[in-house]
């Protein structure tokens, strides 16, 4: 039964993941004044791109074509882990959040190969800029993940939403968290999903040889990667998930709470789109700084016990 | 001379078996046709009584056969480093490494001598048994200078500086065994003198390590990508992962002061369990660097590239390295850098003050932050070597090794598996050796519910399976190849790389070593401190014909902490030569001096 329900949610997951990014496209556009385009766009993106042919590079090599293979798997390996609606994700028996940063470190890590294997500047460029960003992303979200690790005792994403009045504590690490997460979902002020333009572009740059049903893996892969960091803070701030023998309205309630939690974050994303501007490359470690800085005020204000 | 082997020596014995026995396949192939037969006897006999020695090292029961063992294996490897002496570097690379290896000797030799005071017994028991009631700064000088001794030769910042010159400059074979294994020996040392005998008693000895653990992550792994020679690169390399080993000995040492056992057996294992994982990938990293020098000739990563194409079996073996070094699941290094992160944060949980905890995070982030620069250097490493167009003829014409090397590589690339999927196997196995270090009693102690499944902490609910997760990547991976294979039958075009309409685009157009690197060295500037040149060559007075552009970066720790150090030496010596005008009569007159001072000091003692 939990098992079924464990796979119905993971289902539930897969499938609502471009939905974020389409709602998140919408409220920009909307505050722009722009009509923008259907919610539902990424959803016929995914399907348009399965059914066009692909091109891929001549001087690119196996690691291309694997490379979204690796990109989506790693993307649903982490999703697995993911506290979401159920209590007691038997997943977690095989990693915590420690383990999802690095599952993420791998699909980065094909992707940024693919990026210099075709041999153009810009994938080159986006290679670098993209591990440059991750590099630096990794150990903030090791302070905030800390900081809930020394009230929880525990790893393991779930345990690391504590119940109860939301503490200080709590609010710097999520606060850092989404620092981290606008990095690794390549948004504004880091990376510009909207943008082409050669000199701006990281992720981008870096999937720009994709075509076809490779490229709708990959851009599937990212939908997915954050709804995963989406969830991960959703859990955190709010931990909502209840256990999967209290019934089917509960387990329907907590639900609709994730789905609440996850849509509001996408809101708070999407404000903060509109009004930051891209910032410089060389102004990244300025700002991972900065997330370091609200990490170790979690981690100080959660030994101090507030 | 006595020897012994204890659960500890058995294992780092293990650890030389486990590079050594690949590296040896390896050299049939890559020595084949270099050397004359002559010089090829004389490697192959250095080679052997370099193994040698560092089984006895690691076996040896006195310090007696200790130091001869020691002394044995930095000779053989130095001269194994100076073994291609036409080339100029390695007579400097062997040069540096004899100095800086004698002097960390010495250091030993000092804190062997002031425990010899003591114990009046060269062997371990009676050593063991005397530092126990070793007067505290007597103990805290001895813990200096072994750590200093022992930290040289491992290559710990800043007494680092040799082996980036040293290890890429010997034979890749043999560069594959003094970075897998050699530097391992020193680790030995620590904990054999320090963790066993000596005894931890003091916090800031812990304290000492971590530090030195953590700045040697960030230094080693900075400097390797700024590094473009491919066996430097892995050199520096070495470097930051013997602060991951470190951070976890480091971590175990603060935490028995604390009397956290438990979390100092964790931490203990986390570190052995580091030390055999780069042992394997490292050793890999090596060979396969080496089959790349071997095809092409050349160690400079800009002139290689597209390598992966001609040579698919090396391309294979070493992206399985670089993605082991990465710390990327399912593999070994990503293993150990989890149970080392679980070890800082579970120490950090028991640590006796707010202050420790901070600190244990901050040592936490510190690895964080290295397993992402290492993930970056080794796309570098990889991409730039082995992706693309060829970026030089010898690239383009480069031919597959042999069999023998590939067998090498291959024969590493096991454990590099192995070790990451039987995580739960070797844990088992590594808390008897920690156990046994430490002197507990493991019977009880479990690392996790079966033989699938770490759990580093019992009732914690954090769990890390590798199995698992490669059994949740596999499958997914399968399912988007089977809709490759079965489901899509959307045609699949090749064509040329998006251009710009450019029409020629060629591999002068690729992203380079240093391209990749830039927004490093703008980043880590204040320590890097890199400037530029840039050569006009004037056509006329009026025309520039052509522009040389050069960026390098400035050699810190050379200029800041050596060069001032080597002056010091130089006006010392410039002092001596004073007092040696070289008149016989003075020369009497210094030895009767010294006969009155001595008969003086014996009337005093």
């Amino acid at each position: 039964m939990k098992i079924m329900m464990l796979v119905l949610q993971f289902l539930f997951l897969v499938l609502a993941a471009p939905l974020i990014c389409g709602i998140i496209a919408r409220v920009k556009n909307n505050l722009r004044m722009r009509k923008g385009a259907p919610v539902l766009q990424p959803y016929y993106n995914i399907v348009k791109l399965l059914s066009k042919d692909e091109v891929v590079s001549s001087t690119a090599s196996w690691v291309f074509r694997i490379a979204p293979a690796v990109v989506l798997s790693s993307s649903m390996a982490a999703l697995a882990l993911v506290p979401a609606v159920i209590a007691g994700n038997s997943a977690n028996l095989a990693g915590d959040l420690l383990a999802v940063l690095f599952i993420f470190a791998l699909g980065r890590f094909f992707l940024a190969l693919a990026g210099i294997d075709t041999g153009s500047a810009f994938g080159g460029m986006g290679s670098s800029r993209e591990m440059f960003i991750a590099s630096f992303a990794e150990p903030c979200a090791s302070l905030a993940i800390f900081s809930l690790f020394l009230r929880s005792g525990s790893t393991n994403p779930e345990m690391l939403g504590i119940p109860g009045p939301v503490q200080v504590s709590t609010v710097f690490a999520a606060l850092c968290l989404i620092m981290v997460i606008i990095a690794e979902t390549s948004r504004l002020p880091i990376d510009n999903q909207e943008t082409h333009l050669e000199l701006t572009m990281v992720h981008e740059a870096m999937v720009l040889e994709y075509s076809g049903s490779s490229l709708a893996f990959i851009e599937a892969g990212s939908y997915i990667k954050q709804i995963v960091w989406f969830g991960i803070l959703a859990h955190i701030v709010m931990p909502s998930a209840v256990s999967a023998s209290s019934g089917l309205v509960p387990v329907i309630g907590s639900a609709a709470l994730f789905g609440g939690k996850v849509l509001g974050l996408a809101v708070c994303v999407a404000f903060l789109e509109v009004f930051i501007a891209k910032m410089r490359l060389f102004r990244v470690q300025d700002y991972f700084g900065f997330a370091g800085i609200l990490g170790l005020f979690a981690v100080i204000s959660s030994l101090m016990g507030i | 001379m006595r020897f012994m082997a204890d659960p500890l020596s058995v294992f780092f014995l293990a650890v030389i078996g486990l590079v050594s026995v690949p590296s040896l396949v390896y050299s049939a192939g890559y020595l084949h046709g270099q050397f004359t037969r002559r010089r090829l006897i004389l490697l192959h006999s250095l080679t052997g009584i370099f193994m040698f020695s560092m089984a006895a090292v690691v076996t040896s029961a006195d310090i007696i056969a200790f130091l001869l063992a020691w002394e044995i294996m930095s000779l053989v490897s130095f001269f194994l480093v100076l073994f291609e002496h036409e080339h100029e570097q390695s007579v400097q690379a062997g040069l540096i490494y004899v100095i800086m290896t004698h002097a960390g000797t010495a250091l030993l030799i000092a804190a062997f001598m002031l425990m010899y005071r003591y114990s009046h017994g060269f062997d371990f028991a009676s050593i063991g048994v005397a530092c126990a009631s070793m007067p505290q700064d007597v103990r805290n000088l001895v813990f200096i200078f072994l750590l200093s001794g022992f930290g040289t030769k491992a290559g710990i910042v800043p007494l680092h500086i040799w082996l980036p010159y040293a290890h890429p400059q010997a034979p890749s074979h043999i560069s594959s065994v003094m970075s897998g294994v050699m530097i391992k020996t020193a680790i030995y040392g620590m904990i054999r003198f320090i963790i066993v005998l000596l005894g931890v008693t003091e916090a800031w000895w812990g304290n000492l390590v971590l530090v030195l653990a953590a700045i040697s992550c960030l230094v080693g792994v900075i400097y390797a990508l700024m590094e473009h020679d491919i066996k430097k690169l892995l050199a520096y390399h070495s470097v930051e992962n013997i602060g991951i080993i470190l951070l976890g000995v480091g971590a175990c040492m603060l935490l028995l002061t604390m009397g956290q056992t438990y979390c100092a057996l964790l931490a203990l294992i986390a570190g052995l369990y580091h030390l055999v994982n780069h042992a394997a990938f490292k050793g890999l990293l090596f060979l396969g660097a080496g089959a790349v020098y071997k095809a092409t000739g050349t160690r400079d990563m800009e002139k290689m590239g597209g390598l992966i194409r001609n040579m698919p079996w090396t391309g294979a073996l070493f992206l399985l390295g670089a993605m082991a070094i990465s710390a990327l699941p399912p593999l070994n290094g990503f293993v150990s850098e989890w149970l080392t992160l679980q070890s800082l944060f579970l120490g950090a949980m028991h640590a006796s003050s707010g202050g420790y905890k901070l600190f244990l995070g901050i040592m936490a982030a510190a690895l964080a932050f290295t397993s992402g620069l290492a993930a970056a250097c080794f796309v570098k490493a990889f991409g730039i070597t082995f992706l693309a167009q060829p970026r030089s003829p010898q690239a383009r014409d480069a031919k597959e090794v042999s069999l023998s090397m590939r067998a090498g590589m291959a024969l590493l690339a096991v454990p590099v598996v192995m070790l990451g999927l039987g995580a739960a196997w070797v844990v088992k196995a590594l808390t008897g050796v920690a156990g046994n270090v430490l002197s507990l009693d493991t019977a009880g102690v479990s690392f996790g519910p079966n033989a699938l499944i770490l759990a580093p902490a019992s009732g914690s609910q954090t769990y890390l399976s590798t199995p698992l997760i490669f059994a949740g990547l596999a499958v997914f991976g399968a399912g988007v190849v089977f809709y490759y294979r079965r489901i899509n039958k959307r045609a699949v075009r090749m064509f040329k790389t998006w251009d710009c309409g450019y029409y020629r685009l060629s591999a002068r157009n690729e992203y380079t070593a240093t391209a990749f690197s830039k927004p490093f060295r703008v980043a880590f500037a204040f320590l890097l401190q890199p400037y530029r040149r840039t050569h006009k060559i004037w056509e006329s007075f009026y025309q520039v014909r052509s522009f040389k552009y050069e960026t390098h970066t400035t050699p810190v720790f050379k200029k800041y902490f050596y060069d001032p150090l080597l002056q010091l030496i130089f006006s010392a010596a410039g002092f001596m030569r004073r007092i040696q005008p070289g008149s016989i009569h003075l020369y009497i007159g210094y030895i009767f001096a010294t006969v009155v001072l001595l008969i003086a000091l014996m009337r005093k003692f």
